[in-house]
């Protein structure tokens, strides 16, 4: 069946099978490889986006489901230009390591800091409890999020 | 106690001990990251398999025309085609074979039967779920000891010479130097403990895409491998093709911790596939297709024991055990070592005899026997000596970290030959086990435990003193499938004073291209960021046995530090021509040579490069390049103590991590940033072994593990908060003293955390509980304590 999506801000209008998963039409159809696959049980998380601005992972909707919804992806982080502090913050805290589950790791940490601008530590784990890594144990990933918080704090306009 | 030394060089250069930012980051961070999943071929195919539900059955038929008539489907491959080109079967990293698909029985569940390509992954998918099997059941062996019997069918009836279950008996040390210390002995401790299967699980699962070229024969294979040039001959010997038109381009590779090194069924097929149709195939596992079939970790049943005399001082040894090798003999270690370095499991401590006996059983499981973050089964054997030691302190009444210190090897005794073999390079282990008990507040705490238990709370502090040994070979003893454990660097300084590094080894997530960039601007002073490091990719980088058993800082790391002073002996001739001078009166600091006495009258390492292709001295070769291959004069022998304080709650056995003390010593660390990032990964996983990760069977041989929901891996809610701490003892044999760390924590650190838990609750009776210790399992060790 036909859909409309927007990605990054782009419309996509395609024709997919109604199986076919949102993260294998991101993957697949708009070859945005940024978005990975992990496991087959929503356990790890290495396949999440921003639907309307709140992380879900692709791996357990279907592409239809999306249809007239609007998604973000890592490829759309960087603005203008410029990596989004949320980037900035993981390459600065040496917050990624083999760079798998990373993506979704900035994903949601820069939706939390939407939400709540100078997240805890435990809020900044609890809300990344969704998403595994094998690699930092964590520590740089929330060390990250929270860099991320205060220098987003310090660059909005008062 | 020394911790890192100021660097030698500028952060512009950003040499030895500076805290660079990682250059791979760049791309992962914009999801421009190329992982093979990522790789898309013009024409590409995808590959399905469909696998065994049962664990031993023997195949009466294979019907495949359900499959074969699916629109999309172009073959159907099974066992029986295969062995057309002689490819039923292949060789493992130790020496047995091992079913590509299966022809005669299936021997685990999940065991490869018959792959489907198809235009799309969907379709092939589809279309394995309609091959139908016949199968006549048998016996499901599940467990070792049921193995070994002799009424127990033999699982590998299609060896010959294989009339039992057995693999082989291994031992290491002196039985009868052993006895006599038992003999001696004023107390035995013994303990029995099972170190369970557990499973690597990167976050990326394995996976291939082959493009073999029909007309000239050349494979382009870009695989999931943390080993690209040994799968490169590996699959020269078991596909018979030409080596030289074989290249493994491995790109950038999502976590491997030792799940990359094998070569799995599925590469092979769908190599073959490609070879025959003439397209592209890819195959890429699903997460339960890498828990059920691939390389799975530990699975050792152990016994140890300890001859203590009078005074507390350790006077020998005894262990015996039992390896669930699954049902291929497929451990990814030197040839001569059965057991892996398990007979590191003297630890970090003086005593004169040891010995090891060891037997290996095949099972209807799945064959891996990785070393899963760690260097070939050097996990269980500190898990092992670092939990007796514990026990052993309680029953002869000692403090368990007094215990340790009386027995510790001392400074002074190294190198130090331990009584199964092995020289440790450098130590100064009681250094350590101070600084983490004074970073924790031992004193305080062990005062606090007995406080609580009057308040009836439940506190325990656990340790871990930990010997690790790492970076094989030397090539002389150590070798897979015949291939010395050298390996290599090759570098190019361009007539721009710029470089590119290439490596035998391979990142899947280390940051070897930032770091190793660090080792050539140590030695010749270009700028780290001047230097670009290239690996995973056969055609492009010099030979060399890959990443794993933390051997890319000892050996590739060395290979590096070789190549660059190399160079630097070259670039002292250009100099000397340049300068006019003597080559004996060149001084070298960082980046330049200068005349001594004479400042002014300098030359730098980028206007020495540009000499070296525009005006060599008469009779010196043009360039500024070469390769060096490094054969380790020894292994390196990281240390550290790890200290984990808990809270058990007596009435759930829930425990929590209230503090995780880390203090390690990886000798001379090259970016202290990275060893960190290394050694809280390790933390983690040894939390993941030591709690939750778990895969074990049912009766029938029905994996429990089989995905992330019963697969059980640490969120960052679960997950302790680390503190760490340094010590820094060089290797002395290493050019630039490191020894490696990537999988100490892994190591060390499941023996601390359980040590923990049992200190909680060993006042109660209670000596042992295997991993994982959840909170059921340690409510039960309480509740059957207390009831006697």
């Amino acid at each position: 069946m036909n859909i409309t999506v927007t990605v990054n801000g782009a419309e996509h209008t395609a024709d997919v099978e109604p199986r076919r998963l949102l993260v294998d039409f991101i993957r697949s159809t708009l070859k945005l490889t940024g978005t990975h696959i992990g496991c087959d049980t929503t356990s790890c998380g290495v396949c999440t986006v921003l639907l309307d601005g709140t992380p879900v992972k692709s791996c357990t909707m279907f592409a239809v489901q999306a249809n007239g919804r609007s998604i973000t992806t890592v490829e759309g982080l960087k603005q203008n230009g410029a990596l989004s502090p949320i980037q900035e913050a993981f390459k600065e805290h040496h917050g990624l390591q083999c760079g798998f589950c990373t993506p979704a790791m900035m994903l949601v940490g820069s939706a939390l800091i939407e939400e709540n601008p100078d997240p805890s530590e435990d809020e900044v784990r609890w809300a990344i409890s969704g998403n595994l890594c094998r690699c930092t144990g964590y520590v740089n990933i929330v060390k990250s999020i929270r860099a991320a918080a205060a220098a987003t704090k310090e660059g909005a306009p008062t | 106690m020394t911790t890192t030394a100021e660097p030698r060089t500028t952060p512009e250069i950003g040499g030895l001990g500076h805290s660079r930012r990682r250059v791979e980051d760049a791309r992962f961070i914009e999801g421009q990251g190329n992982y093979v999943d990522d790789i898309e071929l013009a024409g590409m195919l995808h590959m399905a398999i469909h696998r065994s539900p049962l664990a031993h059955a023997r195949i009466l038929s294979i019907d495949t025309s359900g499959a074969e008539a699916v629109e999309g489907v172009l073959a159907v491959v099974t066992g029986e085609l295969l062995a057309q080109y002689n490819l039923a079967w292949m060789p493992t990293l130790s020496g047995d074979t091992q079913a590509v698909l299966a022809t005669d029985k299936v021997r685990f569940q999940g065991q490869e039967i018959a792959a489907v390509i198809a235009t799309d992954r969907y379709i092939a998918e589809d279309a394995a779920e309609l091959i139908q099997v016949e199968y006549e059941d048998l016996e499901p062996i599940v467990n070792p000891q049921r193995a070994l019997e002799d009424d127990a069918p033999v699982i590998r009836d299609d060896k010959e010479a294989q009339d039992s279950n057995l693999v082989y008996t291994w031992e290491s040390g002196d039985k009868a130097a052993t006895d006599a210390a038992f003999d001696q002995a004023a107390k035995v401790v013994s303990l029995e403990t099972f170190y369970p299967r557990s499973h690597p699980a990167p976050l990326e699962t394995c996976g291939i895409v082959a493009d073999v070229n029909s007309a000239t024969g050349q494979a382009n294979l870009y695989m999931t491998s943390q080993a690209p040039h040994a799968h490169r001959t590996v699959f020269a010997l078991v596909a018979g093709l030409p080596e030289q038109n074989i290249r493994i381009i491995s790109p950038d590779i999502g976590g491997g911790f030792g799940n990359k090194v094998p070569v799995y069924p599925g590469y092979v097929v769908a190599t073959a596939a490609s070879l025959v149709i003439g397209k592209p195939v890819k195959w890429v596992e699903t997460r339960t297709e890498n828990l059920i079939s691939t390389g799975f970790a530990r699975d050792y049943y152990m016994k140890g024991e300890l001859a203590i005399s009078n005074e507390g001082r350790i006077l020998g040894l005894r262990v015996d055990m039992i390896s669930d090798q699954g049902a291929f003999y497929s451990d990814a270690q030197p040839t001569a070592f059965k057991a892996g370095l398990f007979h590191i499991v003297t630890g970090s401590y003086d005593y004169p005899a040891a010995h090891v006996t060891t037997k290996g059983a095949y099972t209807n499981k799945a064959p891996g026997g990785v070393a899963y973050r760690c260097s070939f089964r050097v996990t269980e054997a500190s898990y092992l000596i670092e939990r007796l030691v514990q026990n052993a302190a309680y029953e002869i009444g000692m403090d368990p970290a007094e215990f340790r210190a009386l027995n510790f090897i001392k400074p002074e005794q190294f190198p130090y030959s331990t009584p199964t073999g092995f020289v440790y390079d450098s130590g100064d282990y009681e250094t350590a086990m101070r600084l983490a008990m004074d970073m924790v507040g031992y004193d305080e705490i062990q005062k606090e435990k007995e406080q609580a238990r009057e308040e009836g709370r439940l506190v325990g502090i656990g340790m871990a003193s930990f010997t690790e040994v790492v970076g094989a070979g030397h090539g002389e003893d150590y070798d897979i499938l015949g291939l010395k454990m050298f390996d290599s660097a090759e570098l190019r300084v361009h007539p721009t004073g710029k470089a590119i590094l290439k490596l035998g080894v391979k990142s899947q997530g280390q940051g070897h291209e930032t770091t190793f960039a660090q080792i050539v601007a140590e030695e010749l002073g270009i700028p780290a960021s001047d230097v670009k490091v290239v690996e995973g990719d056969t055609d492009n980088t010099p030979y060399g046995l890959g990443t794993y058993a933390s051997r890319s800082t000892p050996v590739a790391g060395a290979a590096t530090a070789v190549i660059s002073r190399t160079l630097r002996d070259k670039a002292r001739k250009i100099a000397a021509h340049l300068l006019e001078a003597s080559e004996d009166d060149l001084e070298w600091e960082s980046g330049k040579f200068s005349v001594a006495g004479d400042p002014e009258s300098s030359v730098s390492i980028q206007d020495i490069a540009f000499a070296a292709y525009t005006n060599p001295p008469p009779g010196v070769e043009a360039g500024l390049e070469g390769v060096h291959y490094y054969d380790p004069p020894n292994m390196t022998y990281p240390f550290g103590t790890y200290i984990v304080v808990v809270d058990v709650d007596p009435d759930s056995g829930q425990w929590k991590v209230r503090r995780m003390v880390a203090v390690d010593d990886c000798g001379v660390r090259i970016n202290p940033m990275v060893v960190e990032g290394q050694i809280h990964g390790g933390l983690a996983e040894g939390y993941a072994m030591s709690s939750m990760q778990y895969i074990t069977f049912d009766d029938a041989g029905n994996c429990i593990g089989s995905n992330f929901m019963d697969y059980l891996i640490p969120t960052a809610w679960e997950t302790p908060r680390f503190e760490l701490g340094e010590t820094v003892t060089p290797s002395p044999h290493h050019p630039i003293g490191a020894k490696g760390v990537g999988e100490s924590a892994t190591v060390g650190s499941p023996a601390a955390y359980v040590n923990a838990v049992l200190d909680a609750i060993q006042h109660l009776g209670v000596k042992n509980i295997d991993m994982p210790v959840s909170s059921d399992r340690v409510w039960a060790a309480m509740e059957q304590a207390e009831t006697g």
